[in-house]
């Protein structure tokens, strides 16, 4: 029995599921949406990553160093938007987020 | 079963109970520890496909910036998460619904499909063999190369983040005394001290 792509697959999807998942799931939860986000992101590198190794081609390796790039921008900026919002409305919960609702 | 088939699976495992765990922890510290088992596997499912760099990008931008940034965040606000995580279990049906129909989507989407005829003469940058360039030096020299201004245009994200994020968290605070460089400096000697004639018994 040998490795071969369709684990690595299945295991990034698995991933992906449980991301999507985790943003259902912890609805009023900022911190915890932007993990699943970086679940997801991550599984996606996973793909890549397996692509570009059983193909034999590089080419997935870097776009995965220019996801892993928006990835920790993505992450820097929220969590900055999130710290700026608890200091203004003393609570992160997603249903309080409403000020620009029409 | 070998040792390679064993450590994928060993990673594997690690890896899908750490992103379940990190969606469903109580503790949000907790979820962030479970999100840093995640990537570590993650990087040694790389490392055993042969992406070493990426596995140790991995491992020093995810667990030494990103999962670092989570945990500072989670412990310096002060928020009640026991009250967020209260309605988690009113979610749970629906979450599950949507991620069991997801799941079975991707297993419809990945289940039969093949390479096409004559893929490897098509690649873009063939992976050399290991006696001529290892991972970290052939990507290298792809990211310099045909990928140059796609990797400065990368590090003008993360330039453009860090200003945001410095710009968004910057804050005046009023009620802490600073330091006034230009007073200390403009500062008058000859007026800082004044000689007072005191007549005795009297006083100023």
């Amino acid at each position: 029995m040998t490795i071969g792509l369709e684990h690595y697959l299945t295991v990034a999807a698995a991933l992906f599921v449980i991301g999507i998942f985790g943003i259902f799931l912890n609805r009023k939860n900022v911190i915890i949406i932007l993990m699943s986000v970086e679940l997801m992101l991550l599984s996606v590198n996973i793909n890549l990553v397996a692509f570009s190794a059983f193909l034999g081609d590089l080419t997935g390796q870097v776009f995965t160093l220019f996801i892993l790039t928006v990835a920790a921008a993505e992450a820097a900026i929220g969590l900055a938007i999130l710290v700026c919002f608890f200091r203004n409305r003393g609570t992160i919960a997603v249903e309080d987020i409403n000020v620009m609702k029409g | 079963m070998s040792m390679g088939v064993f450590t994928f699976y060993l990673f594997a495992v690690s890896l899908v109970t750490g992103g379940l765990l990190t969606v469903t922890a109580k503790n949000p510290v907790h979820s962030v520890l479970w999100l840093i088992l995640a990537f570590l596997s993650a990087a040694g499912l790389f490392v055993l496909v042969g992406a070493e760099f990426v596995a140790m990008l991995l491992i020093i931008v995810y667990v030494g910036a990103v999962a670092v940034l989570f945990l500072f965040v989670v412990m310096m606000l002060d928020i009640d998460f026991a009250a967020l995580k209260a309605e988690m279990a009113r979610y749970m049906p629906l979450a599950g619904l949507i991620g069991v129909v997801l799941l079975m989507q991707l297993v419809l989407a990945f289940g039969p499909w093949t390479f096409s005829e004559g893929v490897d003469a098509r690649l873009g940058n063939p992976i050399p063999p290991l006696a001529e360039a290892h991972n970290t030096q052939a990507l290298g020299m792809i990211i310099y190369d045909q990928y140059l201004l796609l990797f400065q245009l990368s590090g003008l994200i993360l330039l453009v983040a860090m200003i945001g994020a410095i710009v968004l968290t910057l804050r005046h605070r009023a009620d802490v005394k600073r330091q006034d460089v230009i007073a200390q400096m403009m500062r008058d000697p000859k007026k800082a001290m004044e000689l007072k004639d005191v007549k005795p018994g009297q006083g100023l």
